[in-house]
């Protein structure tokens, strides 16, 4: 067979039927959970008299709600420690793999699902959240979904889709130094636009793709969904089985021989058809940074901030809206802008090389004194291997807060937050009005090398030349 | 609701995800931004008991929380019209049995900006021929046909015709190479 993609093949290996409606019934590989988009399809599936179908395929960790500073029970938020009683209560009695504290590989879902190896390429993933398109780095088709979805996946291990069209977004040549995969991710959005993805899958691959590492594939992958596409991949080629290689849940000796000659097969024909393709030149990308309300609204660090009248009617007006909460002026560059909050962490960038590439930047610097920054490992694992690595200590002495793995301050779900006007430069992946926890609170997207570099400067600062080894 | 990008951080703020039921989640309906905006539509008295929604392009973008649809559905809503919706969310809206309806620009324009005149106007929406039309006029909607054809079968509450299929997708599962982690 040719012709086809990897989105082909594993949609077609994995439809179970064809609905009366036209729709597809795909069954899910690897169903991720967490407490907070779950109590309520626990609670249908109790209503139903049903059983997790595969409970197996289900792992379940805390993240988005779970304090960074200690995780000493009950939690303070009552509620948060009524939903994480509630967790513990359904897996324990469903019978579901539950990666808590204790297991020592707790941490941000889509952090903790490739670092197992529990994230595999040809599996079809589905978590309750809008950045399972994280997975794809791997070679998957990653899901995000709602709820009475969730409930789904735990009673029949399957969802209901539509075929998405396949763009595929070739980045080509190579980055300059200070140009990070976030930076590749922001520009992608910033040309395509914000609606750009709506009913496509995006396929990743070009020069700057193959040589970028995996967890940087992982933050490329990750911030699909910010380009309205809600699932984005990479081929899995050599980084890919050398990365699964050995990790906790992947297949052992010969067993991960044969994965690889079935990872291998289920890559994207070389004359796979496309309903759309892109260019994109590596070597013209700057360090990126956000200036409005939502992931679409970037600039080069080194630029102004432009007109709104280059917006197309409705975006003129989201533009203006932007710049009205922002507090920012067109034309104005948008590097000195002053900051009070600096946040390295998220499942966009809370990986080992990125807190390595904020090392690199702090070490031998100091917090301006009146910026918080908040460093807050993906996962437990991360935590400790930076903790190996002697990173925490470049960190605390530069005067940043070490945090416990978790969401944080990305979504305001949890005590990190930002406080009414604050402005904050961040590695997570929106900056939406209200996101971070304060409806009057800024949000600035960047690097995490830009975060670090805007956090010694205490405004938004071009981390190139900030960089040592 | 005019206006594109409308994420669902504004439709619902996080911190109402802590609850464990979505009971009462109407109340988080936009209400960050209700209270610095007293003229906020969905406190408009001129539109007490609405149930359609007219919004705009990209409606329902990022985090895929299912919150902001149960909001808007238990604030009264039954049917959202909108330039276009995105992925998760149209998915969610489907999945808790919430058409949604595209209409062209022009046509969302003129909608809205009838209802802001004449917000007493009666809209009847029409699956079978994909319309939504008042007195004077009626427009045509598009909706992806799969989700058409569920709402007229009424089968978008799918999870019984999956449970029926359970051992077709046992038999798919067993031919997939991971199933096993790949173990000989």
């Amino acid at each position: 067979m040719s012709e086809r993609t990897l989105y082909d093949k594993i949609w077609d290996s994995h439809l179970a039927a064809r609905l009366e409606s036209g729709q597809d019934q795909l069954f899910i590989g690897l169903h991720l959970i967490h407490e907070v988009t779950t109590p309520q399809a626990f609670s249908a599936l109790k209503e139903n008299g049903s059983q997790v179908a595969f409970p197996d395929r289900t792992v379940a960790t805390a993240d988005h709600i779970t304090p960074t500073l200690t995780q000493l029970r009950p939690f303070k938020d009552d509620q948060a420690e009524a939903m994480m009683a509630a967790l513990e209560q359904n897996v324990d009695e469903y019978g579901v793999r539950f990666l808590n504290w204790g297991s020592g590989m707790q941490g941000i879902v889509h952090v903790i699902g490739p670092e197992l190896g529990l994230s595999q390429p040809g599996m079809t993933i589905a978590c309750g959240d809008s950045h399972t398109s994280t997975h794809g780095a791997v070679g998957s088709l990653g899901f995000g979904i709602g709820t009475t979805e969730v409930g789904f996946v735990l009673e029949t291990q399957t969802i209901v889709l539509n075929r998405l069209k396949v763009h595929r977004i070739e980045v080509n040549n190579q980055l300059k130094p200070g140009v990070y995969a976030k930076d590749v991710v922001l520009r992608i959005i910033h040309d395509l636009g914000i609606k750009g993805g709506i009913g496509h899958a995006y396929e990743y691959g070009g020069k700057v793709i193959e040589n970028m590492s995996m967890e940087g594939r992982m933050t490329v992958c990750n911030m699909s969904i910010e380009g309205g596409a809600r699932i984005g991949y990479v081929n899995p080629d050599e980084a890919t089985y050398s990365y699964l290689h050995g990790r906790e849940f992947s297949p052992r000796e010969e067993d991960f021989d044969r994965a690889v000659e079935y990872w291998t097969s289920i890559t994207s024909d070389p004359d796979a058809a496309y309903d759309r393709e892109t260019e994109i030149d590596g070597a013209t990308i700057e360090p990126m940074v956000t200036w409005g309300i939502n992931p679409g609204h970037s600039v080069g660090i080194s630029e102004t901030l432009p007109d709104p009248d280059s917006f197309e009617s409705e975006d003129k007006k989201t533009a203006e809206l932007g710049y009205q909460h922002m507090a920012l002026r067109p034309g104005d560059p948008i590097a000195g802008t002053k900051i009070d909050v600096a946040f390295l962490g998220s499942c966009t960038n809370s990986r080992i090389s990125d807190l390595r590439e904020g090392a690199r930047v702090l070490k031998g610097n100091k917090v301006k004194s009146n910026v918080k920054m908040l460093v807050v490992p993906g996962s437990q694992k991360v935590k400790m291997q930076a903790e190996e690595e002697g990173l925490h200590e470049i960190y605390l002495e530069a005067g940043a807060e070490w945090r416990g793995a978790g969401c944080s301050m990305c979504l305001g779900m949890n005590e990190d937050k930002l406080v009414g006007y604050q402005r904050s430069v961040s590695t997570s992946n929106r900056n939406f009005i209200g996101r971070q926890g304060s409806p009057r609170g800024r949000t600035h997207l960047g690097s995490p090398a830009l975060v670090a570099a805007s956090a010694v400067e205490g405004c938004l600062t071009d981390p190139s030349g900030m960089v040592r080894d | 609701m005019p206006g594109d990008d409308i994420d669902t951080d504004r439709i619902t703020p996080a911190r109402y995800l802590t609850a464990i039921t979505f009971e009462g989640m109407e109340k988080a309906l936009f209400c960050d931004e209700r209270e610095n905006m007293p003229d906020h539509p969905i406190d408009n008295p001129a539109y007490n008991g609405a149930k359609m929604l007219f919004v705009g392009k990209n409606f329902g973008s990022g985090s895929s929380r299912e919150h902001a649809p149960q909001a808007i559905m238990r604030f009264g809503i039954e049917i959202i019209v909108g330039v276009s919706f995105a992925e998760i969310f149209a998915g969610n809206c489907l999945a808790i049995g919430v058409p949604t309806l595209m209409a062209s620009v022009g046509d969302m324009n003129r909608l809205i900006s009838h209802t802001q005149k004449t917000p007493e106007t009666e809209f009847v929406a029409n699956l079978e021929n994909l319309t939504v039309s008042h007195e004077s006029e009626i427009i045509q909607v598009k909706m992806l046909e799969e989700r058409r054809q569920s709402f007229l079968k009424g089968t978008w509450n799918v999870v019984a015709i999956l449970r029926s299929n359970l051992p077709r997708v046992r038999e798919v599962a067993e031919k997939i190479p991971y199933i096993n982690n790949f173990r000989a």
